[in-house]
């Protein structure tokens, strides 16, 4: 019997396990092997230079660059993500009419969370190459074409989008413009996150809210909020994932991978510049370590601080 | 934001009725006053409304683009009505733009993708969470460490690793159809067994005892009683593996480049990258949205049809 339950773990095991191995781990491995080599990635020479290229990341002006276009992305995206989500939730569930049995939803709100939903389902090439066209530089761009049309912006003088380095408030104005669409993308989802959430709400404590005189703002920020509290913290974490995973935007839709002049360069396109224009793959691979261990402090830090007792209803 | 903190409480303006008396019928208004939950009620409509118009209407415009002649779409870039509906463009992409042997490359790795995904991730899940044997938590956590590493980190290591492979085995080097399944497998494991995880862990005991007493081999009780008791996670896990492959673009853009020569094996997101990258002097506009148009409705489609399955099964992978 013993035997048996052994050949039959292993014989389960030995596919999955060993495709992770070669695919998955095994490169992780090597990642961090050859980020302690010169190896330029065509050539077989490569040369063991010790920390050398980790020493680098802190002198190189397009890391310092990206660290502070990714900090930003992990402040933005998570920040105007939620708080859009949260009021389109709850706009949907308690901007409805009332009636003696207390708040509704909207009319129509089934809808309205299916169209919120659309982004979700659409690849990010096809997101990204949508927003290209949005985004164009001229009359023939949806924005500067309706805003020309209406006369809120001058033909010879067009909003400039992905070619617009100049900086507002402090950041270049091509990061605000990805950190549009992905907010654009996103903020379905965590709708439909939130509001599953907001109906598991018991409808009692509402009553009793209710009763005591309490109004919509005061029902919502008072309990509501409160009780999101877990699904929300979630949502923050996963959205920092997405934050540091810009890639697919700026790889498509800025000039140059990262343009202009640098002006949306973040830690992954730094990583594929380095590795695929310049060869300089063991230089690459020390910027990725420092991007994983980047991401598990964070991951870590994350769980940390929205960790609390669970309220249970 | 601003608007909606005056809504509640004394928001009737000056010279409307005055608030109807609370006490009626026993229950207290909520909101302050009628005609501020009725404000209330006209701007949430307004604001979701509004939202709902910056969804869906680039999306109509891009579809609507598709169907312009090129001089029409840089003309009137704007208009949502084509003179004459210009079903060729789709023609044309399909065949010339390869957009459609892309699209049945994305199908054929897809179908082999997926089924080996599910069927690998609850084999694996399933051992992992239901017997225990030295080394359980290691594989375990090993699975675990691929959902925080970044996949950038790979990319190098992994490249070099599929082309050196590719030197003796050419099936499993770049530009191969099994390669990217065997890869997208490998890259899907690490999540689905994650999440089949905590699925086989809530099966009761019972029925698994029962089946042993009745005599049942392991792998019988795995494929004909567990894995039908897990449908509804299969069902969750599946729709995200079908959406995130259907999806993928870094790993296609890694390992599916074609020499000059080879037989063009890539994959829907990679062709709609070459037709928005090749912008040239005379570029194909009404061609690329007819792509995109290709690219984006399919996914559309099935999700207005399993719409519900499709919003549970994602949002319940970020419950878990």
């Amino acid at each position: 019997m013993r035997h048996g339950v052994a050949r039959f773990v292993t014989g389960f095991l030995a596919l999955p396990v060993g495709l992770y191995l070669f695919y998955v781990v095994w490169p992780f491995l090597q990642a961090a092997g050859y980020s302690l080599t010169d190896w330029g990635g065509y050539s077989d020479r490569q040369q063991f230079v010790g920390l050398d290229n980790y020493l680098r990341l802190f002198t190189d002006e397009l890391i310092r660059k990206a660290f502070w276009h990714n900090v930003f992305f992990l402040i933005t995206v998570p920040l105007f993500t939620i708080a859009l989500a949260l009021f389109l939730a709850f706009l949907l569930n308690v901007g409805g009419r009332e009636d003696k049995a207390g708040i509704r939803g909207v009319f129509g709100s089934g809808l309205y969370k299916v169209i919120f939903f659309f982004p979700q389902v659409l690849s990010l090439v096809v997101i990204a190459v949508m927003w290209q066209q949005i985004y164009r530089a001229d009359g023939q761009g949806l924005i500067n074409g309706v805003l020309m049309g209406i006369g809120l912006v001058d033909e010879d003088d067009p909003i400039t989008f992905m070619y617009d380095p100049e900086p507002f408030l402090g950041v270049p104005a091509v990061l605000w413009w990805l950190l549009l669409i992905a907010v654009w993308s996103g903020a379905g989802f965590y709708m439909v996150l939130f509001s599953a959430a907001m109906q598991s709400i018991p409808k009692d404590i509402y009553e009793a809210a209710i009763l005591d005189g309490a109004g919509r703002l005061h029902t919502f920020f008072r309990i509501t909020l409160p009780l999101l509290r877990d699904t929300v913290s979630v949502a923050w974490v996963y959205l920092g994932f997405i934050a540091l995973d810009m890639f697919a935007l700026v790889y498509i839709m800025t000039p140059s991978q990262g343009g202009p002049n640098h002006a949306s360069e973040i830690f992954a396109s730094v990583i594929h510049f380095n590795a695929f224009q310049k060869g300089q793959f063991g230089y690459a691979c020390a910027i990725a370590v420092a991007l994983a261990i980047f991401t598990i402090l964070l991951a870590a830090f994350q769980l940390r601080i929205t960790r609390r007792e669970r309220i249970e209803y | 934001m601003s608007t909606l903190t005056q809504t509640p409480g004394g928001s009737a303006g000056p010279g409307q009725a005055p608030p109807p008396d609370r006490t009626r019928g026993g229950s207290a208004t909520i909101g302050g006053s009628r005609a501020g939950a009725r404000f209330f009620n006209g701007f949430s409509h307004l604001f979701l409304a509004v939202w709902a118009v910056m969804v869906i209407y680039p999306l109509v415009w891009v579809v609507m683009s598709a169907l312009k002649t090129d001089s029409e779409v840089i003309r009137e870039p704007l208009s949502l009505l084509p003179k004459r509906l210009q079903w060729d463009n789709f023609a044309r992409v399909w065949t010339e733009g390869n957009i459609g042997s892309f699209f049945v490359n994305t199908v054929l790795v897809l179908t082999g993708s997926i089924f080996l995904t599910m069927l690998l991730g609850s084999m694996a899940a399933y051992v992992l969470a239901r017997y225990d044997f030295p080394g359980n938590r290691l594989i375990y956590y090993m699975f675990l460490s691929g959902l925080t590493l970044p996949i950038y980190l790979a990319a190098v290591p992994l490249f070099k690793g599929v082309y050196n492979l590719g030197v003796t085995l050419p099936f499993l080097g770049p530009n191969s159809h099994l390669m990217l399944i065997l890869v997208y497998v490998a890259w899907s494991l690490a999540f689905t067994v994650f999440f089949m995880h905590s699925f086989f862990r809530t099966l009761p005991n019972a029925i698994a005892e029962a089946g042993m007493v009745d005599g049942a081999s392991h792998s019988r009780l795995f494929f004909s009683v567990m894995l039908p008791m897990a449908k509804p996670g299969l069902i969750s896990i599946g729709i995200f593996n079908v959406l995130g492959q259907w999806n993928q673009w870094y790993l296609p853009t890694l390992l599916m480049q074609s020499v000059a020569g080879e037989p063009k094996n890539q994959v829907i997101s990679q062709g709609l990258i070459e037709l928005s990258v090749n912008q040239g002097y005379r570029f194909d506009w009404s061609g690329l949205f007819a792509g995109v148009t290709m690219a984006m409705l399919p996914v559309l489609v099935v999700y207005l049809v399993f719409q519900r399955q499709v919003q549970s099964g994602l949002t319940a992978g970020v419950g878990k």
